[in-house]
């Protein structure tokens, strides 16, 4: 938002080239996003085997877009992840979790109980977590991103001159 | 009748679980419906399945013994627990009726109270306010009671600062109560760290039965006992930890106000007995005179002091959320005093104010309705402009007092009988100036309703407006009710007695002296 304001709406002849002095950091940006992205499912995906888990994914693939929001302003970021989901998000992140709860009623268990999900009581564990989790990710993600948004969108009460 | 002959097979093994993952589900789903009309009977149909579970569950109970169900199939100590028995059914039963009285009362409110865009969510957060209170009721595992506490606790904050459209003051009790409440939830959750410490479990049965083992264990459980004492204390309006009550409850939305004052305070005194006398013990020197020096005294003292500030509001609302704090001092004295008798009459005041309470409050919802009443002074001659209403309110007040065949009257005239059994034949005394006061505050609200003639606009005496039927229906439930327990119609007394008898005999370990074994 900030830089935006401060690139001259027409850059004078002396000046042909506008400098960018954030170049840097969108070009790394543009780079790592994706690639925290992809570690938060790794996160995910492992939480089974080791450390990690539907929380800790979900705040790193919540951080990407915050990364986004920060380096391309909360405008564009808004655009990329539209606020509409997050109420979307937060709901089926809680139906996820307890829809194999109910998934695992109907095939006959207690609620929770993965060892249903596969003929093999330890793969239906697995499976049974994973999707747990899943659901944890994209509420912890579609939260935290509301967060940020709540308090990047607040407007000042009285703008800065009127101090 | 007895539901559970008819309740599926199903619902047997699995209702514990099915009485909280269905409102957390449905709060889930309907947080996102777009029309109100849908909110409004998805809720009412869920609640409305939830009152003929637990019934059904708290039958089989009462047929069959308790009803532990395994979380994911994990066995107890290891896994979570959840558990049915004669302590936790009532409540249950309590919880999901008020919610659905409250429900079909909430239709004419919130068009009223809430705005259009926000009334989806305002259901969705009720539900989830259910959810929180049944989980915290029904489960075995301590630190899933902290899970469920925060449900509906924080579920509750966002209820009361939705009466924000109604008066702006509800954004500042809301704050408050978060503050409140969450300092209170902080201690909870520390004494329930201790008590792990001490232990190393936390499934319920088997903290008692280390602590049983260990002779009280340690200063750590001690601490922990305090701990979670002063958490549950704020949380249940406890008589110095209750400022946050009054605010809440009056600017709230009515149905918000009306099931808070007949659940939230009571799932925490629920969970006060469960871990006073369940997981600790009065056998151990610290819990017996924590019981008699804290909770009793300050029973008495909230008696009298919160008795004393309703005489002094101006605010109705106001007024019933001291006379609240009033009325749960007289359910600690009946802990404090912890005999079977004296809990066993706890227990029943405990549904009996939830129910009086209920009506009150939905009564007085009705007024503001109809006339924008919120003050005492402007009850002037409701008794002619809305006669229904000020009969349900009558009734319910009077039965607040404990005027003979009301409710109030049958749990008062246990909780002194008690009393005076277990040696504390001078708290009779506290009991009589506490309903004498009672006598006072309720008396001057019918005074101004019966005995002034209604204000005149332009001249013209106001005419009569009376409540819509879907707020008449519940609120002459309550009135019924309570005159039902109190004249012991339909075996009414006798089953609520009997419940309390059975929860409190659970508690102390003793059948109930009366029953004969």
């Amino acid at each position: 938002m900030a830089e935006r304001k401060t690139r001259p709406s027409k850059p004078s002849k002396e000046e042909m080239a506008p400098r960018d002095p954030h170049v840097l950091l969108r070009v790394m940006a543009k780079f790592l996003i994706p690639l925290i992205a992809l570690f938060a499912l790794y996160v995910h995906f492992h939480g089974d085997y080791g450390p990690g888990g539907g929380f800790q994914a979900g705040v790193i693939f919540a951080a990407s877009i915050i990364l986004y929001a920060l380096i391309f302003g909360l405008d564009a970021a808004k655009q990329a992840f539209p606020p509409s989901w997050i109420r979307i998000g937060m709901t089926l992140g809680v139906l996820l979790y307890g829809g194999t709860g109910v998934v695992t009623w109907l095939l006959g268990g207690e609620f929770l109980n993965y060892g249903v999900l596969a003929h093999e009581p330890s793969h239906g564990q697995h499976y049974g977590i994973l999707a747990v989790e899943l659901g944890v990710l994209v509420t912890v993600t579609t939260v935290m991103i509301a967060i940020f948004y709540a308090f990047g969108s607040r407007q000042p009460e009285t703008s800065e001159e009127d101090w | 009748m007895d539901l559970s002959l008819y309740m599926p097979e199903w619902l047997v093994t699995h209702g514990p679980a099915f009485l909280i993952v269905l409102p957390l589900l449905m709060a889930a789903i309907t947080a996102v419906f777009p029309g109100r009309k849908l909110a409004w009977w998805t809720t009412t149909f869920v609640t409305l399945i939830l009152v003929l579970s637990a019934v059904a569950l708290a039958q089989f109970e009462l047929a069959n013994g308790m009803d532990v169900y395994q979380m994911g199939g994990w066995a107890p100590p290891h896994g979570i627990s959840l558990k049915i028995d004669a302590l936790s059914a009532p409540v249950l039963v309590l919880i999901s009726a008020m919610a659905l009285v409250t429900m079909i009362y909430a239709m004419p409110a919130t068009l009223a109270e809430i705005e259009p865009k926000k009334r989806a969510p305002y259901y969705a957060a009720f539900l989830l306010c259910i959810a929180g209170l049944l989980g915290m009721v029904v489960t075995e595992d301590a630190f899933n009671v902290f899970v469920f506490l925060e449900v509906s606790s924080i579920s509750t904050y966002v209820l009361v600062a939705l009466g924000s459209s109604r008066d702006r003051r509800a954004l500042v009790s809301a704050y408050n109560y978060l503050i409140l409440g969450s300092i209170g939830a902080t201690f909870f959750v520390i004494g329930i760290g201790f008590l792990y410490m001490e232990t190393g479990t936390l499934n319920m049965a088997d903290m008692a039965r280390i602590l049983t083992e260990l002779n009280g264990g340690s200063r750590v459980s001690m601490v922990a006992f305090g701990f979670i004492i002063v958490g549950l204390g704020l949380k249940l309006a406890m008589f110095p930890l209750h400022t946050w009550l009054p605010g809440a409850y009056a600017y709230a939305p009515t149905q918000v106000t009306a099931f808070l004052a007949s659940t939230a305070t009571k799932a925490a005194l629920y969970l006060l007995l469960r871990f006073t006398f369940f997981i600790f013990s009065p056998d151990f020197a610290y819990v017996d005179a924590v019981l008699v020096f804290l909770i009793f005294g300050l029973g008495i003292v909230g008696m009298i002091f919160a008795s004393l500030q309703a005489i002094f509001q101006t605010d109705a609302r106001r007024m019933l959320a001291y006379s609240s704090v009033g009325q749960v001092g007289y359910m600690l004295l009946g802990i404090g005093i912890a005999t079977t008798a004296s809990l066993s009459a706890a227990y029943l005041h405990l549904i009996n104010h939830a129910v009086i309470k209920g009506g009150l409050f939905l009564a007085l919802g009705a007024m503001w309705y109809r006339f924008g009443i919120t003050r005492v002074d402007d009850f002037r001659g409701l008794s002619k402009t809305m006669p229904w209403t000020m009969g349900a309110f009558t009734l319910c007040g009077f039965s607040l007092i404990g005027v003979p065949f009301t409710a109030g009257f049958v749990s008062k005239v246990a909780l002194a009988q008690s009393a005076a059994a277990g040696g504390y034949w001078w708290a009779v005394g506290f009991i009589m100036v506490s309903s004498i006061l009672a006598v006072i505050y309720v008396g001057r609200v019918l005074m101004v309703a019966y005995f002034r003639s209604p204000p005149e606009i332009d001249g013209k005496p106001c005419v009569k407006n009376e409540a819509p039927l879907r707020m008449l229906v519940p609120m002459w439930a309550m009135a019924l009710l309570s005159i039902a327990v109190g004249m012991n119609i339909f075996g009414a007394s006798d089953i609520l007695v009997g419940a309390s008898e059975r929860a409190a005999s659970l508690l102390t370990g003793t059948t109930f002296p009366g029953t004969g074994g």
